[in-house]
């Protein structure tokens, strides 16, 4: 392997590198709430299940050495929590935003909780693929280190959007997401597939939190999450509701969070506190732009209490 | 107001030397009688107390304090700057009848310290940042250490480890304290490969893991081959470097334990020799110093143990530069010293010893260092 | 959910009872959770009481802490009752005290009470419009507000960092970046008598104007209706536009309010301490009073004086910090999940639109 020195060149590569490495919570995260919000209604509480399912993933990796089982129970207490948020949702009168900030609070208020005596212990990580063995240049390399959820994440999306197309729970859902009449008069509990909804939304957020604890960044701490779980949730309606355009909407995001570093370590050094809040300005901007008063967003599940 | 502040100091800097006054009060015996009530200490700590770094070192002092006999000690972990520090102060005073308070964070200093300070005159209130002058009340305290002597050190053993001759430095501020680390880190490198360069990437706060994982990540893809930082906690950097094949050298705590593979050595605090005196002092009648502030010599810092990767020839020379520095007769910020822009900053012939007031206003990169402080 | 109609007795009755409920059952709840760590729940019960309320001491401690939520509170009540959901009262917060600070330091000299005025209007003035932005990108371009006020924060704090720590840092802020110190001449006192800041008395104050405004004027009975039913409000010809963007900016202008009172009583300068997660909590306390703005003075208190009492429970319990998060999360669900009883337990009252 060669140690050259790229530059500029630094900065693609380091996009690109950005992008496989920190997409993937925004990936799994905002799949989960995609699916929940197709259901129509909205899961606000994702990033306490982020913060939850980092927390129980690094530990349960900890106690029994195997990390994979680490994101399952990260997936399986994501999905309890969905269930929580679900439950109370399905109360009369109860508003599902509320709900949802509730569930941030209670969640990371849990994960800091039960968290604490896990913050020292060294857990196994998860292992990546090595895509990058072609390239000589070592931070290509570097930069082709994938890890297998990113790749799940990759593949889940295309398969998500067939199902919701092709499937009769996917009808169902978007059913249940665009009109609970008629989906009452169908004969489907609205409550139970928003239920099954939100559940498998928390299900994939938990799993999105254990990889930020158990790959990249790699370690568990109070402030590991950096509001992944509620960017995510402004990336779906960014996305449109398409599972597709969730994974360009996540490598967009992984990748600006590079953007400052990258920028940095080729000298351009002023105004890094305005690089990392881009993607935020980035996301209202295309809001702004793209939104109208006049019609509901294409692609919004009419049920949806934001699209109201 | 600060300008005030800077007068102020500086005169009292010249007129008494306080550093140096924490290894004398390490030597003071207890002198209570058996019947003297416990002593009720409170330690304040911004951060989880657990995070490989600022806080972590606070609690190791805190932990040694609690060893010894006659003491009862309280923490509170995650206590933010704002007037909840205040309170909690003030709940460990009045609900827990604390009377020698250890805030341990910079930012709790003014005005929170200050104003709690002038409320409770019979209370102890030590306060880590050095930021104590002569108008501010006389039961506060400020105590610092000067841990860019281990830095320096540090930096000395990089320049030998390094086969790329490119280092890398993450930050979480350009402040002074943290320029001032980064200066010595490069002058070390410097001294011991004089083509050395310090790349230095900010990330803006004092504790953003993805952002400091992502920074050493593009050090690393840059060329860089030994990685160094100055953020609350150090583990995702030191983690993330290792991951990567890089070396490190750790920073506020000993990081040896999170690179087998790549650590070479550290600057570390010592507040588990330094809070037992104060502790002993205070037991004893007697008074700390309003301002107390020291390195090595004063054992406030100290470097973390060599790892196997540190050449015979690094050893030498950073053990010499230690024993001197210790000593007290070895001068980092010798002139002439340019910044990174060709600008005279020490002009030859000055010398700034580590209590020369001027490098606590620092705000330039030294030459060697690529980056910028705006 | 704004109730329109005026209220039977028994609603307030059930008004005051179901969170009362509400609240017992998530102590409970949560001493079984601390029983589960060794913590036996009366004493934790003890100390949480003698911590929030147990002394005039822990009494001011409980007010202090909830100065600000009463107004960063408001934020989200005020929108709520044109059926919006705005949470982002934190960006509101931290640019109202960068505002009232900057205005500070351009008035240098002027006489103290002036400087002050000139803070809190530079401080409503900035909320307001930070705010009013998000009512803006609902009402002109469709952009859902709870959304775009969830991403302005981010912003503002962004904006923040940037000012403070380049264009209107102080050069004598060495290692804590700020802007240079307002001055002691132009700081806000305390309470005579107590060691609470003015803060809470204005935080107390404005809850009684909104109460006014949302209930007993035109203005507020506009909005309300538009709450209810925003096609009707159509046909009827309110001006919806001109509601949705005053009340954001009403909206955003008390945690501007809430910011100065930050930089002004407290800190005496701004920097990033502002960032406190005051306009979050705000959201809180806004839910559990159901957005009625005199609701919001007794929840601030209590929420003021769990976060006082959670220094005991770390020192005498060994309890993490995060115990105060945990309860707050379940006093949160157990209020939401209560909502489902209103109407139960009293006489039918007139259904709701």
């Amino acid at each position: 392997m060669t140690d050259v020195a790229l530059g500029w060149w630094g900065v693609p590569l380091a996009l690109l590198g950005g992008a496989i490495r920190a997409s993937t919570p925004f990936l799994f995260v905002s799949l989960g709430e995609c699916l929940t919000e197709k259901s129509g209604r909205i899961n606000l509480g994702l990033e306490g299940i982020l913060v939850m399912g980092a927390m129980s993933g690094y530990a349960i990796s900890y106690l029994t050495g195997s990390p994979w089982l680490g994101v399952l129970v990260a997936g399986g207490v994501g999905a309890l929590l969905g269930v929580l948020h679900a439950v109370i949702c399905g109360l009369k009168r109860v508003n599902d935003i509320a709900v949802g900030i509730a569930l941030m609070l209670f969640g990371i208020g849990l994960a800091f909780f039960l968290g604490k005596s896990f913050i020292q212990p060294a857990a196994p990580m998860l292992p990546s693929l090595d895509l990058g063995w072609w390239s000589g240049i070592a931070q290509v390399h570097a930069a082709l280190q994938v890890n297998v959820l990113f790749i799940v994440g990759l593949l889940l999306a295309p398969a998500i959007a067939w199902g919701l197309r092709n499937t009769r729970w996917g009808l169902v859902l978007r059913m249940v997401g665009d009109s609970a009449d008629a989906a009452l008069a169908a004969g489907y509990s609205v409550n139970l597939v928003r239920l099954a909804a939100t559940a498998a939304g928390g299900f994939l957020s938990g799993i999105g939190g254990s990889f930020l604890s158990l790959y990249y960044p790699g370690s568990w701490n109070e402030r590991l999450s950096s509001g992944q779980g509620i960017t995510a949730v402004a990336l779906v309606i960014f996305a449109r509701w398409q599972p597709m355009y969730c994974v360009y909407a996540a490598l967009l995001f992984g990748a600006a969070g590079a953007i400052g570093p990258a920028l940095q370590s080729v000298g351009v050094t002023s105004g890094y506190y305005l690089f990392n809040a881009a993607p935020y300005l980035l996301t209202l901007l295309i809001m702004a732009v793209t939104c109208s008063p006049k019609r509901a967003l294409v692609g919004a599940p009419s049920e949806l209490t934001i699209s109201k | 107001m600060a300008a005030d502040r800077m007068i102020t100091r500086r005169h009292l800097l010249k007129t008494t030397m306080l550093a140096g006054a924490g290894a004398a009060l390490a030597g003071v015996a207890p002198l209570r009688s058996a019947a003297a009530a416990t002593l009720s200490i409170g330690f304040i700590y911004v951060g989880p107390r657990d995070d490989f770094g600022y806080n972590q070192a606070h609690a190791v002092g805190a932990a040694a304090v609690k060893k010894m006999a006659d003491v009862k000690v309280l923490e509170e972990e995650n206590v933010p700057e704002t007037i909840a520090v205040q309170k909690t102060m003030e709940s460990m005073i009045q609900l827990d009848g604390a009377s020698l308070l250890f805030p341990t964070s910079f930012g709790y200093y003014s005005p929170q310290v200050l104003k709690l300070a002038a409320q409770f005159p019979k209370v102890r209130f030590e306060h880590c940042g050095g930021l104590w002058s002569e108008k501010d009340p006389k039961n506060a305290a400020s105590y610092f250490g000067y841990i860019d002597e281990c830095c320096h050190l540090s930096g000395i053993v990089a320049g030998y480890a390094t086969k790329s001759g490119k280092l890398g430095f993450v930050a979480a501020k350009p402040i002074p304290q943290v320029l001032r680390n980064i200066n010595t880190f490069a002058l070390g490198a410097r001294l011991a490969n004089p083509k050395a360069t310090v790349q230095v990437i900010f990330t803006g706060d004092w504790s953003l893991p993805t952002k400091e994982a992502e920074a050493t990540n593009s050090l690393v893809d840059q060329g860089i081959d030994v990685v160094t930082c100055h953020v609350d906690s150090p583990k995702v950097v030191i983690e993330t470097a290792e991951r990567r094949g890089a070396m490190v050298c750790g920073y506020h705590a000993n990081q040896a334990p999170l690179a087998p593979k790549g650590f070479l050595t550290g600057a570390e605090w010592n507040w588990e020799e330094l809070y037992p005196g104060f502790v002993r002092t205070v037991m004893a009648g007697g008074t700390i110093p309003n301002l107390v502030r020291g390195g090595l010599k004063e054992k406030i810092v100290k470097p973390s143990a060599y790892s196997s990767l540190v050449s015979a020839e690094a050893r030498k020379h950073a053990d010499d530069a230690k024993a001197k520095l210790t000593a007290g007769d070895y001068v980092i910020f010798k002139g002439p010293i340019l910044d990174n822009k060709g600008n005279t900053v020490i002009g030859a012939g000055t010398s700034r010893g580590q209590t020369d007031i001027a490098l606590e206003e620092m705000n330039y990169l030294v030459e060697g260092v690529i980056g910028a402080t705006s | 959910m704004p109730v329109l109609a005026a209220k039977p007795a028994g609603a307030i009755v059930e008004a005051i009872l179901i969170p009362a409920l509400a609240l017992v059952t998530a102590l409970l709840l949560f001493g079984v959770f601390c029983a589960f760590r060794g913590v036996a729940p009366f004493e934790l019960y003890a100390l949480m009481f003698q911590g929030g309320f147990g002394s005039w001491f822990s009494w001011q401690n409980t007010l202090i802490r909830a100065a600000p939520l009463l107004l960063t509170a408001l934020c989200t009540a005020l929108p709520a009752q044109l059926g919006m959901v705005v949470i982002g009262g934190e960006g509101a917060f931290v640019l109202g005290g960068l505002a009232a600070a900057s205005a500070a330091i351009a008035l240098h000299g002027a006489a103290p009470l002036a400087v002050q005025l000139a803070m809190a209007a530079a401080g409503l003035l900035a909320g307001g419009l930070w705010i009013a932005m998000v009512g803006a990108l609902r009402q002109y371009r469709g952009v859902n507000e709870t959304i775009s006020s969830l991403l302005l924060v981010y912003i503002a704090i962004a904006l923040l960092n940037h000012l403070v720590e380049g264009p209107l840092r102080d050069p004598g802020s060495l290692n804590k970046p700020s802007t240079p110190p307002i001055g002691d001449a132009y700081m806000l006192a305390n309470i005579p008598g107590t060691e609470v800041h003015w803060g809470f008395a204005f935080g107390v104050v404005v809850c009684v104007l909104a109460y006014v405004l949302i209930h007993h004027t035109v203005f507020g009975f506009s909005a309300r209706v538009v709450g209810g039913n925003a096609r009707a409000a159509k046909v009827v010809g309110l001006p919806i536009g001109r509601l949705v963007l005053g009340i954001t900016f009403l909206a955003g202008a008390a945690p501007g309010l809430a910011g100065m009172v930050e930089v002004a009583a407290v800190d005496g300068q701004a920097n990033g301490t502002l960032v406190a997660g005051y306009g979050y909590t705000g959201i809180l306390v806004s839910f559990l009073a159901r957005h009625h703005p005199l609701g919001i003075i007794p929840v601030a208190i209590l929420m003021g004086g769990i976060s006082a009492s959670g220094g005991l429970l770390q020192r005498r319990l060994g309890l993490p910090d995060a115990a105060t998060l945990v309860l707050q999360g379940t006093v949160f669900m157990c209020l939401l999940g209560s909502e489902v009883l209103h109407g139960r337990l009293s006489l039918p009252r007139l259904q709701r639109a």
